[in-house]
């Protein structure tokens, strides 16, 4: 395994973001946690640490609806960290889309958090990583919902769709350079997030999840599918026509 | 981010770990509990008690699943203090301390609860007789009241309530956030010594005499053995292992099984654990055995075959276990009359007992307690209503945390401050939001 990471991590307080972080910081790497601040930052870096954190543990303000926040929010996470070398998003917003067309607010919210703050979060890290000599990781958290239209993600998927396409072009243009872009793509994954939607089959838990991407950010893979079996299920849905998909509610 | 909309899940399957009674009615689990608690009428952890504790009344209610609120919130590693949120699971706890030296309080026979849960069964182990339950060394809770309000409670806010949630079955709120001491360990291994005895008269004279030398002690007992024989079995005695008779470094995490499926009806019988019970007896060989114990070996035994629920067929099965005045003459009668009904259980255990606790409801209390494991047949009320009769005769009284069966007229006879109970949750949740089937069986006022 490589040396010790000094990460920043936009999302570590709740779900996937979270099982990460415990994973990340148990095996070493110093992290800076990302987030709106209060006492649901402060108490997950409470938490690492109560869990014997190796490295060092941090926190830093920064919130996906204030563009003006992330450049800040970096550069305090390297100053920090001492240096940053890794950045992970694992924030978003969910919402079925029965709430999403029904509530106004909370649907620009959704669109505006899920796809313009967090590519302009990525395009921050960006610069921020390629200034590097070495590089570095920008892993960020898309969805399997971005790979189809679909009846009951068509706004959430969309802003996915959107993100994964980007993740995906920023990897072709800056690999070369030292930036390695992962972009991962969790299926039904057991969280908060998804408390009151029925679980699917291959539905998986948060720690599974984390040491797929941990996985991942060290072999230095451009896309990762997780649980692997949504791999397949979406090879599936992917290819299905469209008169199928008009009459499916999936 | 923000949380979705909770809007009210589609009902699933939510049953006990004896797999009978199940219940269909809508669960939110998240790891943010003030959100998920607001509108429920009851609290789930990971399910492990028998019956129907954690099971809601009806399918219109609403369960909050806990275990993903599993932050450690405050963890002094010089004082041994623990903070954190109800979700936290006590295999996750005794990963995090035993590397620093500590272990809980007090431990069930399975890692597989979560604090909330250890709370509101007011747990006990294998050190009763010395440390009491864990509610003793809980000292604050945070919890959603059933008016919305959200309160730290402990003996000096808030006493009559902090007093009722340990041992309430989760009925006198939700409880969100545990505080407690943890206890130093001299190792992280331990130093067993364990004796086979040939009946149920020796092994509760040896169990008690154990008590004054261990701090932990049990026996596993024979139910198929009869006449002479009846109850023989093996007491088990520990405490942990010194710096010097320790093995080197942390204890190996061990390999578990799994169970792959639910085991066809019938297959677990008088017979197959006669069979069973014959075998463990005859394994533990030489009288008088002493070693140096893995922990996981010595407080789990059944954590490594995950799911073992299974292994008792689509129906389930239940727990008896009661406490009962330390007279081996009255184990030896209510051991008769469980085979003489048929009954039939491979996990037998007989533990003797402190004094109450502080909690309302909380189950033990001075005498030896015996678990044994029933799978559900036609004969199953009956049997359990016999061993009530007569355990109830004798000034004894059974565990909500393993019960499914026992009548509310039995139940209430056996638990003196069930009144007084009744007035706190009165007191503060007038409506009565919160509620369990449990509740519903046993405690509650029968409308109309």
């Amino acid at each position: 395994m490589s040396a010790h990471k000094k990460i920043a991590l936009l999302g570590g307080t709740k779900g996937m973001g979270r099982a990460l972080a415990r994973q990340l910081a148990a095996r070493g790497d110093a992290l800076c946690l990302l987030g709106r601040g209060g006492e649901a930052l402060e108490a997950s870096a409470t938490d690492l640490i109560a869990r014997g954190a190796e490295g060092r543990i941090f926190t830093a303000h920064c919130d996906l609806l204030d563009l003006d926040s992330f450049a800040g929010a970096l550069d305090e996470a390297a100053r920090l960290l001492g240096g940053l070398d890794t950045v992970i998003v694992t924030a978003g917003m969910f919402g079925t889309q029965e709430a999403l067309e029904a509530d106004d607010d909370l649907r620009r919210k959704m669109l505006m958090v899920n796809f313009s703050g967090t590519v302009e979060f990525c395009e921050q890290a960006r610069r921020r990583l390629l200034a590097n000599a070495g590089g570095g990781t920008l892993c960020v958290f898309s969805s399997v919902a971005g790979d189809r239209g679909r009846k009951p993600v068509a706004l959430y998927g969309s802003t996915k769709a959107g993100l994964s396409h980007y993740l995906e072009s920023l990897d072709h243009k800056h690999r070369a350079e030292g930036l390695v872009t992962l972009c991962v793509k969790p299926g039904f994954v057991k969280t908060g997030m998804t408390a009151g939607l029925s679980p699917p089959p291959f539905a998986g838990e948060p720690e599974q999840v984390a040491r797929d991407v941990i996985k991942a950010i060290d072999k230095g893979k451009p896309l990762l599918y997780t649980p692997g079996m949504w791999r397949w299920v979406m090879f599936i849905i992917k290819r299905l026509p469209r008169f199928v998909m008009r009459k499916i509610g999936f | 981010m923000s949380s979705p909309d909770l809007q009210r899940p589609a009902p699933q399957l939510l049953e006990g770990w004896g797999r009978c009674p199940r219940v269909e009615a809508p669960a939110l689990a998240s790891d943010d509990l003030p959100a998920i608690t607001r509108e429920a009428n009851l609290s789930r952890g990971l399910g492990r008690a028998y019956g129907d504790a954690a099971l809601p009344d009806g399918g219109d209610k609403l369960v909050a699943v806990t275990p993903l609120a599993d932050r450690v919130l405050h963890f002094d590693t010089e004082g041994g203090k623990f903070r954190a949120e109800a979700g936290l699971s006590l295999y996750t706890l005794n990963r995090i301390t035993m590397p620093q030296g500590w272990f809980t309080p007090v431990s069930t026979g399975t890692q597989f609860v979560t604090l909330g849960g250890m709370v509101a069964s007011d747990v006990h182990g294998k050190n009763h007789h010395v440390s009491g339950t864990f509610g003793r060394h809980v000292s604050a809770l945070k919890m959603r009241v059933a008016d919305g309000r959200i309160l730290e409670i402990s003996r000096d806010h808030e006493p009559e309530l902090f007093r009722a949630t340990l041992g309430g079955m989760g009925l006198t709120g939700h409880i969100l956030e545990v505080e407690f001491q943890l206890e130093a360990i001299s190792s992280p291994w331990i130093y067993e010594e364990s004796e086979r005895l040939p009946d149920i008269e020796t092994i509760m004279t040896r169990l008690s005499a154990s008590s004054d030398d261990w701090p932990m002690t049990v026996a596993w007992i024979d139910t198929s053995s009869k006449g002479k024989k009846l109850g023989r079995g093996i007491v088990m005695t520990g405490r942990w292992a010194t710096a010097e008779e320790a093995k080197a470094g942390m204890p190996p995490e061990k390999r578990e099984i799994t169970v792959p499926f639910t085991v066809p009806h019938g297959v677990v019988s008088r017979f197959t654990l006669g069979l069973a019970n014959t075998a463990w007896y005859t394994k533990h060989g030489g009288k008088y055995v002493k070693h140096v114990a893995h922990p996981q070996d010595y407080f789990y035994p059944l954590d490594a075959i995950q799911e073992w629920n299974r292994g008792y067929g689509p129906k389930g099965f239940t727990q008896y276990q009661c406490v009962m005045p330390s007279e081996p003459a009255l184990f030896r009668q209510l051991l008769e009359l469980f085979q003489k009904m048929g009954g039939a259980s491979f996990v037998t255990v007989l533990k003797d007992c402190g004094p109450q606790g502080e909690g309302l409801l909380s189950f033990p209390k001075r005498g030896t307690s015996l678990a044994l494991d029933i799978p559900v047949r036609s004969g199953t009320q009956a049997l359990v209503d016999a061993m009530n009769e007569f355990v109830l005769k004798h000034d004894g009284r059974i565990y909500l945390a393993k019960d499914a069966f026992t009548r509310r007229e039995h139940f209430q006879a056996m638990y003196p401050n069930l009144s007084a109970f009744n007035a706190i949750r009165q007191q503060w949740d007038p409506e009565g939001r919160i509620s369990s089937a449990m509740a519903t069986r046993l405690i509650d006022e029968v409308q109309g």
